[in-house]
């Protein structure tokens, strides 16, 4: 049993990436993260990490990149205006083919936008959001304990696939306080011969670079890319299902909205409705194969979506069924939370 | 080699046998020369890490034989701070030419500068962008011509020339900023005087060291390499003088 | 009397750029003028062995490190 505490996301999230054994953190402050920026601040001299805040978010994630290619574990966390910034570094990072984790705390856009919580950047995030064929892998915790677990998972996955790995929060999640079980500390991190820290007469030198100027190079730089996405869509799907076993209104949401949709499925089951939940845990690789399977089986008869945006992730729902079924999708924008009966409404009224 | 005699000079080995893709006669490639030589003499190769910018030096990692990381446009200057914040013991150097250190990289470059992050900045200034084909820099000198000021720098509307050196040495955490040439021999000489002091600086832990070359591009300006040294004496060193503007207190 | 000396310029590597001839304070160094290297460029060579004094000035002057300075021992 690990130690239990009662925390902010915010600050699980940074309590575990020292205990991932993060060597660099470089940020700047943006509600509604900086307190992760300040919780590392406080904990800076009596741990054995380096944190700078940065001048930007675009420094951040340059230095960011320039940790990652010394071969430290290192992060950075920003909210949506910042992580906008962040998205040259992020195609950088993830052509050069250097480890890194980046947690964006969304709040309400486009623009300056609100500080209240929204899932409107889930496009940038598993889309790309920088120029070029590239992929990051996609966590979206649900709660504190899932920031904590998740930031372990993400510098672990970072280093075994060399790629970044965002963790796609909302300010919800960031700012709510639930009890908390911290990981273990990280023991033993893996070696990383290809980092830049001085040539050795036993090697090469190490050239940390996402420049290609051949298109022939090029080209095999992508072709390893989408290799390496391949393997990644067939090996790290990650996904919960809540009371799916006979299941005919599919519920489908991640991140905040998830835990209110788990009250829907609760809600529609007492009026008599099969209804289940599920989870992306991973927004990207999406669970794509699950879904299809949800859409192939008899039982199902449609799914229905709830985000916090205009329609983002009901895209690629769409996509995977692939007209088999129907899909449906309900949001707020602009920092609202939906309440678990105007989801419920919304589904009954589609089953008319 | 003939009998009777020793060999006094040769190529560093630690600037790799390829063929430099400068113009001729450019200062890049001298200065290039000398950090590889300095390498070398100080047994610093398994210690040093260089970030290389976006600009005609964007290849220097395929020219001087220690590890590299290539930065974005503008951003050497945070993946150093990070490199040496992580590494520090390793000698870190940041080459940057000036669109990359006085334009789009200013603010990554004077935050360090405050911050004392000790690693050092080689600045080619040449007043010119020299690998997009020859725009105006935030170093481009009042009334030169380039491709986006073709009548001229005009003050009114562009500013005057950023005098980088005078401005770094305002912070404390800047402990050494020099500027120099490379436009003749002995001028060559105390370049690499002057970058192998930063180096011994850096070394101390005594925080940001400077050197801005002050620097050539016959190609972009549009002359031979021996006009374009004459250019630098005449026209580049009186608006940028060449001195130490800053070092460390004894 | 001055150290003599002499100076090999790789020719390949020589970009023709003049900076070495217009800096050897004894004029010993030229372009040739009537032959160029694979890449089409004058290349710079050694016209006059006999005013060297192996200062290295060529040597420390060039832009892409194309000449080693050899000196007559003691």
């Amino acid at each position: 049993m690990g130690d239990i505490k009662f925390m902010k996301g915010n600050e699980a999230l940074a309590e575990a990436a020292i205990r991932a054994g993060m060597k660099g953190y470089f940020g700047y402050p943006i509600t509604p993260q900086s307190e992760v920026v300040e919780y590392l601040a406080l904990e800076e001299p009596k741990r054995d990490f380096v944190l700078v805040q940065a001048e930007s978010e675009v420094a951040s994630i340059n230095m960011v990149y320039g940790a990652a290619g010394a071969g430290a574990r290192t992060m950075t966390t920003t909210s949506s205006p910042g992580y906008s910034l962040m998205q040259e570094g992020v195609s950088y990072i993830a052509c050069a083919e250097i480890p890194c984790v980046v947690a964006n705390v969304v709040r309400g856009g486009p623009g300056l936008g609100t500080i209240q919580p929204s899932q409107g950047d889930y496009f940038q995030a598993v889309k790309g959001g920088g120029h070029g064929d590239y992929r990051l892998i996609v966590l979206a915790p649900n709660s504190v304990q899932e920031m904590a677990d998740h930031t372990m998972l993400a510098f672990e996955l970072a280093d075994k696939y060399l790629n970044p790995v965002l963790i796609l929060s909302d300010g919800a999640i960031g700012q709510i306080m639930e009890k908390v079980e911290l990981p273990e500390p990280v023991k033993d991190l893996p070696e990383k011969p290809w980092a830049s820290t001085g040539k050795t007469p036993d090697r090469e030198r190490n050239v940390i670079s996402s420049l290609y100027i051949k298109s022939e190079q090029m080209e095999q730089k992508n072709i390893r890319l989408q290799a390496k996405y391949r393997k990644i869509e067939a090996n790290e799907v990650r996904v919960e299902e809540y009371r799916m076993d006979d299941a005919e209104v599919v519920m489908m949401a991640y991140g905040v909205t998830s835990r209110i949709c788990k009250k829907v499925v609760d809600l529609g089951r007492e009026k008599g409705v099969k209804m289940g939940l599920v989870r992306p845990i991973t927004v990207w690789p999406f669970p794509t194969e699950r879904l299809s399977e949800l859409a192939n089986d008899d039982k199902v008869k449609m799914f229905v979506t709830a985000e916090m945006n205009a329609g983002q992730m009901v895209e690629d729902v769409r996509l995977a069924v692939d007209g088999r079924k129907p899909v449906y999708f309900t949001g707020r924008m602009g920092g609202i939370l939906p309440t678990p009966e105007e989801i419920l409404d919304f589904t009954l009224k589609q089953m008319k | 080699m003939k009998t009777g005699y020793e060999k006094i000079y040769e190529r560093p080995k630690t600037l790799l046998p390829t063929r430099m893709h400068y113009c001729p006669g450019c200062m890049h490639s001298i200065v290039h020369k000398l950090i590889a030589e300095l390498v070398e003499e100080m047994d610093l190769q398994e210690k040093t890490v260089g970030i290389c910018p976006v600009g005609c030096s964007v290849f220097a990692y395929d020219y001087i034989d220690i590890d590299w990381q290539e930065a974005a446009h503008g951003r050497a200057a945070a993946l150093a701070t990070a490199v040496k914040r992580m590494l520090p013991d390793r000698l870190v150097l940041s080459y940057q030419g000036d669109g990359d250190l006085a334009s789009i990289g200013i603010a990554e470059t004077i935050h360090a500068c405050n911050r004392g992050e000790k690693f050092t900045f080689v600045f080619i200034n040449n007043a010119i962008y020299g690998m997009t084909g020859g725009q105006m820099a935030p170093t481009t000198l009042e009334g030169m011509k380039s491709t986006t000021s073709p009548y001229g720098r005009d003050p009114k509307t562009a500013g005057m020339p950023l005098k980088m050196c005078e401005l770094v040495s305002q912070f404390d955490g800047v402990a050494f900023a020099q500027r120099v040439s490379c436009n003749n021999p002995a001028n060559v000489r105390r370049t690499k005087k002057a970058i192998k002091r930063a180096f011994e600086i850096q070394q101390q832990g005594l925080g940001t060291t400077f050197i801005e070359v002050v620097s050539n591009c016959p190609s972009n300006w549009k002359c031979t390499p021996e006009v374009s040294m004459d250019r630098v004496k005449e026209e580049m060193m009186p608006y940028y003088p060449l001195g130490v503007y800053k070092e460390p207190q004894s | 009397m001055p150290a003599k000396g002499y100076v090999e310029i790789d020719r390949e590597i020589c970009k023709g750029c003049n900076l070495c001839v217009l800096n050897c304070p004894t004029k010993c160094l030229a372009l040739n003028t009537s032959d160029t290297n694979s890449h089409g460029l004058h290349y710079a060579y050694q016209a006059e062995e006999e005013k060297c004094i192996a200062c290295m000035n060529c040597a420390v002057m060039c832009p892409d490190a194309a000449i080693t300075v050899y000196r007559k021992k003691d």
